[in-house]
Order: C-alpha cells, then structure tokens, then sequence
C-alpha cells in the first residue's frame, strides 16, 4: 500500500477555469486529478438541449477543452483521472477521450464509463415522496424531464481495479468522485464508515476547487489573499488513515489557511454532524484543522457513521419560463425616476393582462441582491437600474416582460438608460426535486474502451 | 462596544434547493462566545426579514469556533425558480456582516478591518 496519494482538483463546476487543472496535471505531481462539473439541473438541461438538438453529445461541453489541457502532462506521470463530465452520456465522452488519447498518439490506455445514474423511466415506480413538499412523486409525471440518482464511490472503485486509467461518470456524489482513489488505493471497505466518513470529508473540501485555496473569499480589508486573479486548484495529500494536507502549486495566488477551510467545511452542508452522502454520513464536527503555514493546512478526526439505506433522486420537471430584463437611471434623482419606472410597469402589466406566478422588480444598486434584508439606512445610489423578472407557465407570457421593457425606450420617463434588446430576454425553468430510493434497487455498470 | 460583525466573524453561503446555509466563523477563539451568546436564530432570522420565508436552525460547531444557520425558504422557491439575480445566494452570507454585535472595551484592539472600524 502507498503511504500516501496525491489527489487534485481539476475543476468544481462546468464553468470553471481550466488552467489551473492543465497546471495541477503538470506541477502537481500527482497520482489522481479529479473533476466535478455538474450542478444540480445540469443532467435535466442536457436533456433538454439532446432532444432539440440531435447532434449534442451529452457531455460536458468543455469535455474537449478540459481533457486536451491535461492529458498529455497526466499520461507522462501517470496520473489517473476521474470526471463526472459524462452528464447524459458517459460512453460517449469516454469514446471521445480515447479519440484524444489516439490524437495524443497514447495508446492501450483504458477508458472507463459509469452508467445507471439515470432511472427517468423508473423513478416513479422507484420512489415514492417527494423530500420538498410531501406530494408523491407521481404528481410530476406529466412534467418529468429527467431523474438521476446520486451514486456513491463504488463503480468507480470497481473500474479502478479492472485498470482504468481514466473513469468517466454520470451523477455521482460530489465528494465520492474525491474519495474513490482513497479507497481504491487504500483497500478501504465500503462499509468502514470510519475511514469513509474522513476520505469523504477530505472529497468535501476538495469537490469546490478554489474555494479552498482563496477562491470565493476575499473581502479587502479583512480577509485578503495574495493574487486573487491566479489561483491554483486544491490538492490533498492523503494518508491511509483518511487524514490529509492540503495545498497547490507553488508560485500561485490565493491562501490555503485555517479559514478557508473552514469556510469550505461547512459549505453546502446542514447539519454539520450528519452530512449524508451515498457512502457514509459524515460529522464535521469532530475535525482538526492545523494551519501548517506556507499554504498548507492538515485536516483530520472528520467522523463517519454508517451510510443510509438510500440514494437521493433528483427529478427535474418543466415548471414554465422566466421573463427578464432590466434599464437604466444616473444622476440626481436617479432612484425617484425607477420608482416611478416601476409604477409604469405595473401598470402596463395590468393592461397586457401578464399571467405570472411571481413578479419581482427590483432596484439594482440598491436592493436587488438581499432584498427585503437590505438596510432601511441604506443610501441611496449615485446609478441603478431597474430590474424585472416574472415567472410565467408560457413562453408568450413571459416575453410580455421584455416588451414592455421596450416601451419604456420613447414612452418611459426622462434620462432612461436602455440597451438594445438582442439578447434573449425568457428561459425556461427546469425545477428540481428530491426523492430517496432504496439502495439495493440501483445497479451502476461499467463500460471499459481502449486507445 | 457595538461594532458591525464583519469585525469579529466571517461567512460564506452555499445553497441546495430552496435553503441556504449561511456559516458564520469567528476570526478568534475569544469572539467565539459572544456569537453564540448575541447572534441566536431568532436575531439572525428577523435581520434578513422577509428574504428568509421559512425556519432557520443554527447548528454550533465548538470546535472550529463556527456556526452554521440554515435558512429554509430563502432561495425564491430554488435555485432554478429564483426571480432574484443572484439565484444561488451566493451575497446572501454578506448581509448578516452588518448584524451589531456587543464587543467588550477590552477586545477593541483584537477586532479585525481596524482601518474600516466606523
């Protein structure tokens, strides 16, 4: 067994930069570099995009750029790769990669994909209630898009030992994408939920990129960072026992200190002593956090306890659209001017009849962010603009949003700002809802391909 | 003292479906204490006012000197529903900087940002 693996971010999220990856893969030395690129509507958006557009793939739309970065420099050092940017399609992305691999001039290096996250034509007889609003999950069946389990390490874990260099996912659990070389490499059992609950733990800090290494924490003045325009991806140096010492590669910006992962520990989680997971549930509130200094900081004692009979389904449904768009005020009185702005457009929206769940008009500059939590002492601004959005069962209705924006051009009040209308001003609303499955009811399998 | 909470504590946000949790640190063992002791769930509810719809639960971590208040129906029905810009909530975790927090004299030295002290 290794005395200890290094594990790398390659990216937290579809949009995220790629040369830090491409420099993680180069600088890094390390033996696994991993990649999260899923949000939560991200598989119902690629289906909804597969079925207007035939050609779309299914995969992460980045797939080609991400994996041209870093192939070359992980095949040198023999740095294996994990990615859920399989989305809808894991056999095709990993078709694509051997391709690259191929291009590269790689050869006999074995691509694994992991399906069965997708259960869309069985959730509804799989599930039951939905987590959100105790409604049964049959009352979406006339707006279901798609439905996808969150899968644990296992799969991956499996492809590991069958020889797969590189293992290309659907849904799986954020942090179990971090955890699956712990295991692997380790020989941790799957149900030794106390070296689960700290790999997972360690996958948690990780599975957010740079909002472990100074990323999404800067405030001048009060918690600075050095070159917060180049920061390096997160890597954990992870010992059998689960413990691990996070830092990047030197010569980049950002910090990676006591408080950053701190922040990072706690984010996205609720109860900080039962976050569940399809592996283990984790119990943060047992960590030791050692600013080691020099940007590196060990993380250890985060607790397990047994996983749950469960996986979560996440279901998402066509829910309708959202009209929006926004104009302009500058100068004295600037703020007098959107009120009366918004009163105009209430009540042209009592004359075009908009049908709307919610409509929302809000002062940007002022209250548009913390809405009702925003100071009554609040000063007034120098500029702001008036934003719209309504939320509306069709499309129609909602495009009533940015044509009356575009009455306001000749018949609004004076000195307003207004652009061009060229970008799209309606998106339809994918909602996303929650279930649980029984766990023993889900069969991942895996596919192998070779360059 | 009275001083705004971004002198002793800092936040960040994160969000799943229609809640959002906000996890506020304090910068030094010492402000620890007066967190838990003045920013309760009820005080921390009624400062975002209507921006929070629904229950907020503080969760304390002892250990790393934090606490973790998760806010129910503070998301505009969901990340996806959202009429607001920021749809996540990712500014969310700003506001409760300006909450007022009780600070003895004696701490005034410790407090972070001295420069931004108002």
């Amino acid at each position: 067994m290794k005395s200890s693996i290094r594990i790398g971010s390659g990216a937290a999220w579809w949009g995220d930069r790629v040369e830090p990856a491409a420099l993680n893969a180069e600088k890094g030395d390390l033996d696994y570099l991993c990649f999260e690129t899923m949000a939560e509507a991200t598989v119902s958006a690629a289906q909804v995009r597969a079925r207007r557009e035939p050609s779309f793939p299914g995969y992460d739309t980045y797939l080609d750029d991400r994996m041209r970065a870093v192939l070359p420099a992980c095949m040198k050092r023999g740095t294996k790769i994990i990615t859920n940017q399989g989305w809808i399609n894991p056999d095709a992305a990993a078709q694509r990669v051997v391709h690259w691999l191929n291009e590269f001039g790689y050869k006999g290096v074995k691509v694994a994909s992991v399906n069965g996250s997708l259960i869309t034509e069985h959730v509804l007889d799989l599930t039951e209630t939905i987590l959100e609003n105790g409604q049964p999950t049959a009352s979406l069946k006339s707006t279901l898009i798609s439905a996808e389990v969150y899968l644990g390490a296992e799969p991956i874990v499996e492809a590991l030992k069958a020889g797969a260099q590189i293992v290309i996912t659907g849904r799986v659990a954020d942090p179990s994408i971090f955890m699956a070389p712990m295991m692997y490499e380790f020989g941790w059992d799957p149900l030794d939920h106390i070296k689960l609950g700290q790999g997972n733990g360690i996958g948690h800090l990780l599975e957010c990129g740079a909002q472990v290494t100074g990323g999404y924490f800067s405030d001048p003045g009060f918690k600075d960072v050095p070159e917060p325009w180049n920061f390096g991806f997160p890597i954990a140096e992870v010992s059998p026992d689960g413990s691990a010492v996070f830092s990047k590669v030197a010569g980049t910006g950002g910090a990676i200190t006591a408080q950053t992962v701190k922040e990072q520990l706690l984010y996205e989680v609720h109860d900080p002593a039962n976050y569940l997971t399809p592996d283990v549930v984790v119990d943060f509130t047992t960590a030791e956090i050692e600013d080691l200094g020099s940007d590196r900081v060990r993380v250890s004692k985060i607790g397990g306890k047994p996983r749950t009979p469960t996986f979560k389904v996440s279901m998402g449904c066509t829910e309708g659209f959202i009209g929006e768009d926004m104009f302009f005020y500058a100068g004295p009185g600037a703020l007098r001017r959107a009120q009366l702005a918004k009163k105009i457009l209430e009540e042209r929206f009592k004359i075009v009849n908009l049908v709307a769940e919610e409509i929302r008009i809000d002062y940007l500059g002022l209250n548009a962010i913390h809405g009702d939590a925003t100071p009554a002492s609040a000063p007034e601004p120098y500029e702001i603009a008036l934003r719209v959005a309504a939320r509306t069962k069709t499309r129609e209705e909602a495009a009533k949003v940015g044509r009356e924006v575009d009455g306001m051009a000749v018949s609004g009040i004076a000195h307003t700002g207004k652009r061009v209308p060229h970008q799209d001003r309606t998106r339809e609303v994918i909602g996303v809802w929650s279930a649980l499955v029984d766990r023993n009811k889900i069969i991942p399998s895996v596919r192998y391909f070779e360059s | 003292m009275k001083v705004k909470l971004q002198h002793v504590a800092h936040a960040r946000s994160g969000d799943k479906g229609n809640t959002s949790n906000i996890s506020v640190f304090a910068y030094l063992p010492e402000f620890y204490p007066l967190l838990k002791q003045q920013l309760t769930a009820e005080r921390f509810k009624a400062f975002y006012a209507d921006a929070i719809k629904g229950k907020v639960t503080r969760y304390e971590v002892d250990k790393l000197e934090a606490m973790n208040f998760v806010c129910e129906g503070a998301l505009g029905g969901g990340v996806s529903r959202s009429l607001c810009l920021d749809n996540y909530g990712k500014a969310l975790s700003a506001a409760i900087l300006g909450f007022e927090i009780e600070v003895p004299d004696a701490m005034a030295s410790k407090l972070v940002g001295q420069h931004l002290l108002s």
